[in-house]
């Protein structure tokens, strides 16, 4: 079973990934896009990692829903209300128990996997960030690990794609050959989970 | 790259408090990142609230003012705005009769403006919005988002501004910015790339024999690259793709609009080269716009914009403005 402090630690794992990869992501947004990818992450992902600090939500949907709202708040452009509609509407759909089993959670991040592409209007094919959710919540059924592999290779196979949606674009033909930020940041919650689950019992244990 | 910075950090926070101290006739929330005309809220006027990235000034917060917008909220640096700042503005500017936003079409600013409008809607303040796509470089639309809003985002902002300061309801302002976006196109070129803050460099490479024909004003690349152009080729290419599409039977409204590094003695040759065009072609001018306007940081390069105005937009053209960037006949 997964608590609120595994959410809150799979954030903190995640704001530290942001973190880390902050310049990369930058570096892959600006032949297609503004280069401003990383710096805009990192600086949401530090407000949710104070937020969660400070407010000590006890629900998995509350630390979510609260992650979702800091996003929002945060970090602007069009990564701000998609990641931060992700999370808001994923930890909604977990309600108020204390504990959700991996299933429970598969599930409500497939409603906010779902309200992202309504958002965006986008598909899987489109060179966004679905093209690593959609792989990586397909996968999740199977392992957090499994999971973390599908939505990395989904992020890589972006590159030679056209892109459809967002910025990019614009560029048209010129999109190709690029991987996209956004399913970069998005595998990267992705690996945040399988670390987080690692000695936790969740399924990926001993996996990485 | 040598910038006049502190750190990319507080970039935008320190022009704000630049902008506040040059600027009494606005109330500028550098903490909240909102800049409102000082006598705002006015009775009985509908708002104008804008917002978008940084570094596309003056726009928006150099068009806050007197007959033009009442309030803008500025996000990061070419990122737009958060929903948070766009309700405060609204907030802020609503007299009760009702606030326009108007947004470039951008995703991001699209998808922040659409919850803010949620959110306002949900605090009693009445919103209408008009979305502005102008950019003629963006050819399919099927599989984009859509045009680009460009150059146009300030003719929409003074003529509906005008128009609310005339005493038109909302929806009539509205209509009003409906219309002169309808009616407006642009076509921008690129002769170098610009420098964000977060970078430090060039956000895309530009050998210096080449430009970028069709560009946004975010800094990413353009529709087509070419060897150098001349100024005459240059406007010859720009307004025929903006009239190509628009086939204005009216008087046009011109902006030749600068990206930020390029000088006014370019931009006046330029402008020259494109009124020949536009005799050239049998369009009449009624009014002409030179300068750097709608900018990408220091990016060289300039845009186009045509409007096609009837003599009620034109009025509300003339009519008067007080901004730190646009300011006549008062």
């Amino acid at each position: 079973m997964l608590d609120a402090d595994f959410f809150r630690r799979w954030l903190t794992a995640a704001a530290a990934a942001v973190d880390r990869e902050a310049a990369r992501l930058t570096e892959l947004d600006s032949p297609i896009g503004d280069a401003d990818h990383g710096s805009n992450l990192q600086r949401g992902f530090t407000a949710v990692a104070a937020a969660l600090e400070k407010e000590a939500p006890t629900t998995p949907g509350a630390v979510l829903t609260l992650a979702g709202r800091q996003l929002i708040s945060t970090v602007g452009g069009a990564s701000g209300p998609l990641y931060g509609t992700l999370l808001r509407r994923t930890g909604k759909a977990l309600g108020d128990d204390a504990e959700v089993d991996e299933a429970s959670f598969a599930e409500a991040l497939r409603t906010g996997v779902d309200a992202v592409a309504a958002l965006g209007g986008a598909a899987p094919g489109d060179k966004t960030m679905l093209d690593a959710l959609v792989p990586g919540v397909d996968a999740l059924s199977t392992s957090f690990a499994a999971a973390r592999d599908a939505a990395r290779e989904g992020a890589l196979a972006t590159t030679p794609l056209l892109a459809r949606k967002g910025r990019a674009s614009y560029l048209g033909e010129r999109s190709i050959g690029h991987q996209d930020p956004g399913a970069t940041s998005s595998a990267l919650l992705f690996e945040a989970l399988a670390y987080t689950a690692v000695g936790t019992g969740g399924r990926a244990a001993g996996d990485d | 790259m040598k910038m006049l910075i502190n750190v990319a950090e507080t970039v935008v926070a320190d022009a704000l408090r630049g902008m506040a101290a040059a600027h009494p006739e606005l109330t500028v929330d550098v903490e909240n990142r909102v800049i409102v005309r000082r006598d705002a809220p006015v009775a009985g006027k509908v708002a104008l609230v804008s917002g978008g990235g940084s570094g596309h000034e003056p726009l928006h917060g150099g068009f806050v003012g007197p007959g033009m917008l009442s309030a803008a909220c500025p996000g990061e640096v070419f990122t737009s705005p958060v929903p948070d700042q766009m309700v405060r503005a609204a907030a802020a500017v609503d007299s009760g009769a009702g606030v326009l936003f108007v947004v470039k079409n951008y995703t991001g600013d699209v998808l922040n403006f659409d919850m803010a409008t949620e959110l306002a809607e949900d605090e009693g303040i009445q919103v209408a919005k008009v979305l502005v796509n102008d950019d003629v470089a963006v050819t399919d639309s099927l599989y984009t988002a859509g045009r680009r809003g460009t150059g146009a985002t300030l003719f929409v902002e003074k003529l509906a501004g005008a128009a609310a300061d005339a005493g038109m309801p909302l929806e009539r302002v509205e209509a009003v910015a409906r219309r002169v976006n309808e009616n407006a196109r642009s076509f921008g070129v690129a002769l170098t790339a610009c420098t964000t803050p977060a970078k430090g460099g060039p956000t895309f490479e530009l050998p210096s024999g080449q430009l970028e024909l069709g560009v946004g004003i975010h800094g990413e690349p353009g529709r087509e690259r070419r060897p150098m152009m001349t100024s005459r080729e240059i406007a010859d290419f720009a307004v025929n793709a903006a009239l190509e599409d628009l086939r204005p039977r009216n008087p046009v409204l011109v902006l030749v609009n600068g990206m930020g590094g390029t000088p006014l003695l370019e931009l006046y040759g330029f402008n020259a080269e494109v009124q020949r065009v536009l005799v050239e072609r049998g369009v009449p001018v009624a009014r002409t716009l030179v300068g750097n306007y709608v900018t990408s940081l220091d990016m060289a390069g300039a845009s186009v914009t045509l409007c096609q105005v009837d003599e009620e937009l034109l009025r509300l053209w003339d009519a008067p403005v007080r901004t730190a960037a646009l300011r006549w006949g008062v």
